[in-house]
């Protein structure tokens, strides 16, 4: 069985570095990309008409479009499109 | 003291469709994929980055057929390793032959498992000790940037790393009673 001295624990604790924030945020975002985040943000980024309406009101544009408007969703399209 | 929750509640939880849960779930087991692709079988920063995409995206498609929730770690060892695998046989593609598994593979991952194990623990401490203790060891933050983020003087720095390194031992003693015997 492993003792834990302080000099061990130092050790295992620098064996594990934080993966890239970048990285870990795209991977908790995987469920919102399912429900259609980044076709959601690449349209709105392409399309003025769309980007504006869903500044107005994203609930309705998104449903409209055919999206679940979760509000999880929609802050991730708001923090994606930096409102 | 926070109260965290087991591997497999919290798939469980995942597995009801609890946005949340995933983003803990992420952020549990994010620096174990990352290390296993990079330090495990060395890969570059870019193929790391593909498989941790890949392994997390499987992972969330699979969960539902997880047949034992507290698995979940090795579960993610093995499709990391595989994902790794692929990837640099996919890169030795022209070289005949099979590309075997760079040498010591298996003592790494061992050795992130205890890792894991401690920061598993360094987790139920309160908040100001787990953040000293990761910012000082696993982002290798100097005493300065530590201060200024923590509003601490930089003297006193080094002594609560030291107070917060004996809280954790002194965790991770209660959960293993053989180590807490031994001393060290």
């Amino acid at each position: 069985m492993r003792t834990y001295n302080e000099e061990t624990l130092a050790l295992l604790l620098r064996t594990l570095p934080a993966a890239p924030a970048a990285w870990v945020k795209a991977a908790q975002e995987i469920p919102l990309a399912r429900r259609g985040l980044d076709d959601i943000v690449e349209r709105a980024r392409a399309d003025r008409a769309f980007r504006e309406a869903l500044f107005m009101d994203a609930e309705n544009t998104l449903e409209g479009a055919g999206f679940e408007s979760d509000p999880a969703l929609l802050d991730a399209v708001r923090e994606h499109l930096s409102w | 003291m926070p109260v965290v929750e087991t591997d497999a509640q919290l798939v469980a939880r995942c597995r009801q469709g609890d946005d949340d849960a995933w983003r803990e779930l992420v952020d549990r087991f994010s620096r174990y994929v990352y290390a296993i692709a990079v330090q495990a079988f060395r890969l570059p920063e870019a193929d790391a980055e593909d498989v941790f995409q890949e392994v997390f995206a499987r992972a969330y498609q699979n969960l539902p057929k997880l047949r034992d929730d507290s698995a979940i770690r090795p579960w993610l060892a093995q499709l990391t390793r595989r994902l790794c695998l692929d990837t640099i046989r996919a890169g030795a593609r022209e070289q005949p032959g099979e590309i075997p598994e760079p040498v010591g593979v298996d003592d790494t991952i061992a050795n992130l498992d205890e890792s894991l194990y401690v920061h598993e623990a360094l987790a139920t401490l309160p908040s100001n000790c787990r953040e000293i203790l990761d910012r000082f060891f696993a982002r290798d933050e100097s005493y300065r940037l530590i201060g200024d983020a923590l509003d601490l003087p930089a003297g006193t720095i080094a002594s609560r790393i030291s107070r917060c390194l004996v809280k954790l031992r002194t965790e991770l003693e209660g959960r293993n009673p053989v180590a807490a015997e031994s001393g060290g």
